[in-house]
């Protein structure tokens, strides 16, 4: 128990003190809300169901970065660890392999959490933007909706046969699904062509559940979505177990 | 008293090469073990199969009574482990790296200790990264140690040390022996084992070509001594080419000339006085006189017939 809180406390630290997982869950979502709201403001539109663009872009731009950590941040941090040997030294302590993956994910769940602070304190105070869901609820969501894509980062960090080629596969999966899945840009305003792609992208399935749930809807609502996220989760940790190595 | 290491006929292979081929050896509560070899000589991968980091084809590991393997989690508990390739996150800190190891333990050293011990307390902020390799190692050598353990294993222990950190680690590897702890170390330097070993086993091809304490390796050949002088310029390519009179002495065993430098080879209590009698009897002159005893490094060459090679 020691062992996994300080070895959680102390990835977060690291997280923090890494450029590229700062930029982009602490700033990317932030600018995001600088630009687009600059652009489309936050009038109520018919085409978002009367909402303003900026009230439907906080549940998108929270998958955003639950995509961003989970595809480049897990992905290229496991990889890196692996193939430079720090997985190596951590095997030769007496912590269990589950206590390693757990005390990463927490570590990485939280600067996760981190990262939702300024972008919805960025929307809130210069778009006013509408909550309408149950905290409880979309907690819950946020976190099976991260898990799944921690455990899809886990799953390319496993089968890659390099760090360079996990940033490479992370970074080729992440940047279509921010622009397709509803993350970045609302579907709505996508052609219809694009929205049958985006029903392929697993972070669709996250924005899809996190925006119900963000604006009131019920579980119940959507059972398609969360029965994905849950599939993506087992499947990809199994696979990810099966073929995890530590060096 | 139960050795503290029993290896039983161990055996490693990967694909057609076997890296420990068939090793047995015991090792006492209290040694500081050493095996030395060249690279590829399989002394890492033996070492990782007693720590339970790889698992042995054939043969038994038993460690601190328990099995590595099986019992992987009570003997990762009690003993300390630097290995020879590995790293630490670029941004952890190191006085961070001992905080953070420290956790997983539950026996636990004073992590503000080992930094002084190890000559790292002004790095303790200092990021991994920004750490030069002499004191990435000690940094180490300080996670090793940071569970108090019963056992420590050092692979490579003074790799990317300068000669003077290299003295300093040996000493520290005496004190860590001094409290209790069982040391099994690797090397390369022949001169570390010599040092600094109780016992060495010479590891060559993946088997032990030889076990013993240092010194009774070295008379083990004999103890043939070597005399080595200087012949001044002006006696070059006169008659002292090979002066007769010294391989004629019961102490010689034989003579040999390298450019002006002359060669002595011999045993017995009277070798050095009775060739530097018959040189001055002979109105021989020459400079430099030196006495060199064998080593492990000709240990290593006699029994391999190969240069132990850096």
């Amino acid at each position: 128990m020691k062992g996994f809180a300080q070895l959680a406390a102390t990835n977060l630290k690291l997280y923090l003190r890494e450029p590229i997982t700062v930029f982009f869950t602490l700033a990317f979502p932030v600018m995001l809300v600088l630009i687009f709201g600059a652009m489309y403001g936050n009038e109520p539109l018919a085409l978002f169901g009367g909402y303003g663009s900026m009230d439907i872009s906080m549940p998108g731009y929270t998958a955003l970065i639950l995509g961003a950590v989970g595809l480049l941040t897990v992905a290229i941090n496991t990889s890196s660890y692996r193939e430079s040997g720090v997985l190596r030294r951590f095997r030769a302590t007496p912590l269990r392999p589950v206590t390693y993956i757990a005390a990463d994910v927490t570590g990485t769940f939280v600067m996760m959490l981190a990262g939702m602070v300024p972008l919805l304190l960025a929307g809130w105070l210069l778009y006013h933007v509408r909550f309408e869901g149950q905290l409880p609820s979309v907690f819950l969501a946020v976190l099976l909706g991260g898990l799944a894509m921690f455990s899809v980062g886990y799953l390319i960090a496993s089968l890659a046969p390099s760090a360079r080629a996990a940033q490479v596969i992370g970074m080729a999966i992440f940047y279509p699904m921010m622009f397709l899945s509803g993350a970045g840009m609302p579907l709505e305003i996508l052609p219809a062509t694009i929205r049958r792609i985006a029903d392929f992208l697993p972070l669709t399935y996250v924005v899809k559940l996190l925006r119900g749930l963000w604006f009131g809807e019920t579980w119940g609502q959507h059972l398609l979505e969360t029965a994905v996220l849950v599939g993506i989760l087992g499947v990809c940790t199994a696979v990810a177990a099966r073929f995890f190595r530590w060096e | 008293m139960a050795p503290v290491i029993e290896v039983r006929n161990l055996r490693k292979t990967y694909g057609s090469v076997a890296a420990v081929d068939g090793v047995s050896f015991e090792i006492a509560a209290g040694e500081i073990f050493g095996m030395v070899g060249p690279n590829g000589a399989g002394k890492t991968t033996t070492i990782e199969c007693i720590e339970g980091l790889r698992e042995p084809d054939e043969g038994s590991v038993r460690l601190l009574g328990m099995d590595p393997r099986a019992q992987r989690e009570a003997v990762a508990q009690r003993i300390g482990v630097q290995l020879q390739e590995c790293t630490l996150p670029s941004r952890l800190r190191a006085g961070e790296a001992l905080d953070l190891f420290g956790a997983f333990y539950q026996r636990q050293a004073d992590a503000g200790e080992l930094l002084q011990l190890l000559g790292l307390t002004d790095k303790r902020a200092a990021p991994f990264a920004k750490l030069s390799g002499g004191q990435k190692q000690r940094l180490f050598i300080a996670l090793a140690l940071i569970n108090q353990p019963q056992v420590v294993f050092f692979d490579e222990l003074t790799t990317g040390l300068d000669p003077q950190a290299r003295r300093a680690m040996w000493d520290l590897v005496r004190q860590v022996r001094d409290r209790g702890c069982t040391v099994v170390l690797t090397t390369h330097f022949m001169e570390e084992a010599e040092r600094l070993c109780d016992r060495v086993a010479i590891v060559d091809h993946g088997r032990i070509v030889a076990l013993d304490t240092p010194e009774a390796l070295i008379r083990s050949l004999g103890a043939e001594r070597r005399l080595v002088f200087t012949l001044p310029e002006s006696t070059l390519d006169q008659e002292v080419r090979q002066p007769p009179t010294l391989a004629g002495l019961t102490q010689v065993s034989r003579v040999e000339r390298s450019n002006n430098h002359l060669l002595v080879y011999g045993h017995g209590e009277r070798f050095v006085s009775s060739v530097v009698s018959t040189l001055e009897d002979g109105g021989v002159p020459f400079l430099d006189l030196r006495t060199e005893q064998p080593n492990l490094e000709d240990v290593f060459l006699a029994l391999t017939g190969r240069e132990m090679r850096e």
